[in-house]
């Protein structure tokens, strides 16, 4: 098992407009993506993988001369890994409203001549879907073996699942849920907030004033990466263990590793990531919600769904609880519909979804083993 | 239910085409068995992860879930056959799955070691506690937390008013209809609501 190697982001543009969920329309738009393995003849053997918050269409692989730049689902996605790349064309796709390449609040608004800053328009997990879906026209893949996302990514697979039921195969969500709960919005909230009231922030016009809210950035970021470890993993991690010697007595110094962890976490992350980009996608998160156009009611919301579906929740995720995928499950029951669902019992909290657990990627690789018996000819 | 003959006639009391929810579907063999033979769709239950990686090895749906948190998950007679398959001993409310069972499907089938089984009793009657082919285990390190007796199955489906529509034990890979309390080890019982 080894890593796909040195890869290359694609980028194609779209001149056909956007119709958004808000009303507002995209002019135009490009999307950046990573393709890797090889598309079948039959056009079978191709799946999409959506990402969730902070990441992008690097989903495996390096980039030539930066051996740190391994993709943030390289566990996975690979030759002779469970989402085997020697069998499957796997699609990365960065969303729109990211900052790392596909249209976004750091480009330029046409209508304006000016960076679109705060006025970028306000994307849904709907919207992404369909984008990606004009990228599967182009790209003449008619219809995918799956879509596979985790918690973000997992809301765009089922999305795909319930708008575009006849063009996949199978739809494999893993820690996700069919909406946030109001102490999920509530934490996305927070996070925006510490943003917004940031001095630099300029109502998110900062790059005209050269500036960048990266204290708001950072607390955002320590906030979300709180909830993305469980209270196990954080006490197993650092416990009360102390950053030096002794106490130092002091309100506003590093006492506890922890503090120091997560100050590093945050400015690691308002180095490289747009404040623009996390009001949009979380946002996103929050708007996300099928069941809504149905009187809340998620049966009927996937009473059109045809895939087949795999759902991985992890125990000591609290953020999206195994509760929550067993929603979708006893929804996607309800019509009956394939589904399978495994509750990993994982120490790690929402993080478990990226890392390497031997029976969460035991699942996934079966899954995939079976989806590529099915599309091989 | 690993012996394959027991399976197949356990398989044969689920009508063709019919929607099955196996409780306790160990690795999906027979979920398996019954699409593959019998053109049957629908879902297993399991706890153990190994388990539920067999199924989805196999591609039969699996739902991983604790049977001792109930059902709620699936709707009333949403089952043509609900399963209940060497499951029942290992769970400490036994008769509210009972009841789930038969909620959920329009019929039950269980299966469970027969306790009054001629050696058990043997065993018992020289003061020991059965350790026997379908009762493997020693008494201190059994996952069967209850053990009961096909003639006390009888007894409990009529006080929760299921109506028994086949009921039979199973000995060797053979069918028992006569003194099944006595002379099964396997005790098999198909149901409704009446």
């Amino acid at each position: 098992m080894g890593s796909i190697g040195h890869v290359t982001p694609q980028s194609m543009h779209f001149a056909q407009p956007l119709e958004l969920r808000s009303g507002a329309r995209l002019r135009d738009y490009s999307l950046v993506y990573e393709t890797y393995g090889t598309l079948n003849a039959e056009r079978s053997n191709a799946v999409l993988v959506c990402h969730a918050l902070n990441a992008s269409h690097h989903v495996a692989g390096t980039y030539e001369g930066q051996p740190n730049s391994e993709g943030w689902w390289d566990n996975l996605v690979g030759p002779g890994k469970p989402l085997d790349t020697e069998r499957f064309f796997v699609i990365g796709v960065n969303n729109l409203g990211s900052c790392f390449g596909s249209t976004g609040p750091m480009h330029v608004n046409p209508a304006t001549g000016r960076a679109w800053g705060a006025d970028f328009p306000v994307v849904t997990v709907e919207d992404w879907v369909d984008s990606q879906a004009r990228l599967m026209d182009a790209l003449g893949i008619a219809r995918l073996a799956a879509v596979l996302g985790g918690s973000l990514g997992g809301m765009q697979a089922l999305a795909w699942a319930l708008r575009y039921p006849d063009r996949l195969r199978n739809c494999i969500a893993v820690a996700t849920a069919p909406n946030l709960s109001a102490q999920n919005i509530a934490f996305n909230e927070v996070a925006r907030r510490a943003i917004v009231t940031d001095p630099d922030f300029h109502g998110g016009h900062f790059y005209e004033h050269g500036t960048l809210p990266r204290r708001g950035l950072r607390v955002a970021r320590m906030i979300g990466h709180i909830t993305y470890l469980s209270d196990d993993a954080m006490e197993a991690k650092f416990g009360r263990e102390l950053k030096g010697d002794a106490l130092g007595y002091s309100t506003q110094e590093i006492e506890f590793q922890i503090e120091g962890y997560l100050r590093h976490q945050g400015d690691k992350f308002s180095g490289y990531f747009d404040a623009n980009t996390y009001l949009l996608i979380t946002r996103a998160l929050d708007y996300f919600d099928p069941a809504l156009e149905h009187g809340g009611d998620l049966t009927r919301a996937c009473a059109g769904a045809r895939a087949r579906f795999q759902l991985v929740s992890f125990t000591t995720d609290w953020r999206f609880s195994p509760a929550r995928s067993r929603e979708i499950v006893k929804a996607l029951l309800d019509n009956r519909l394939d589904v399978s669902y495994a509750e990993i019992e994982a120490p790690h909290g929402h993080d478990a979804f990226l890392l390497d657990d031997a029976r969460y990627h035991a699942v996934l690789r079966a899954c995939f083993d079976n989806i590529a018996r099915e599309v091989s000819p | 239910m690993s012996d394959r003959k027991d399976m197949e006639l356990i398989a044969a009391l689920v009508p063709p085409g019919s929607r099955v929810l196996d409780l306790g579907c160990g690795s999906g063999e027979l979920l398996a068995l019954l699409r593959d033979t019998r053109r049957c769709s629908g879902y297993g239950v399991e706890i153990a992860d190994a388990n539920v990686l067999a199924c989805v090895q196999r591609g039969v749906n699996v739902i991983q879930l604790n049977l001792e948190e109930g059902l709620a998950m699936f709707g009333d007679q949403s089952f043509d056959v609900v399963l209940q398959l060497d499951t029942m001993q290992h769970l400490r409310n036994t008769e509210r799955m009972l009841r789930e069972t038969a909620r959920v499907g329009r019929v039950g089938i269980v299966s469970f070691p027969n306790f009054a089984h001629w050696p058990n009793r043997l065993h018992v009657l020289a003061g020991r506690m059965p350790v026997t082919k379908v009762l493997p285990y020693q008494w201190y390190d059994t996952p069967n937390i209850r053990v009961g007796t096909y003639a006390d199955f009888e007894v409990l489906a009529r006080r929760d008013g299921l109506r028994i529509l086949d009921a039979f034990g199973i000995e060797r890979g053979e069918v028992v209809r006569r003194w099944p309390n006595l002379l099964a080890s396997v005790a098999v019982f198909k149901f409704d609501r009446g």
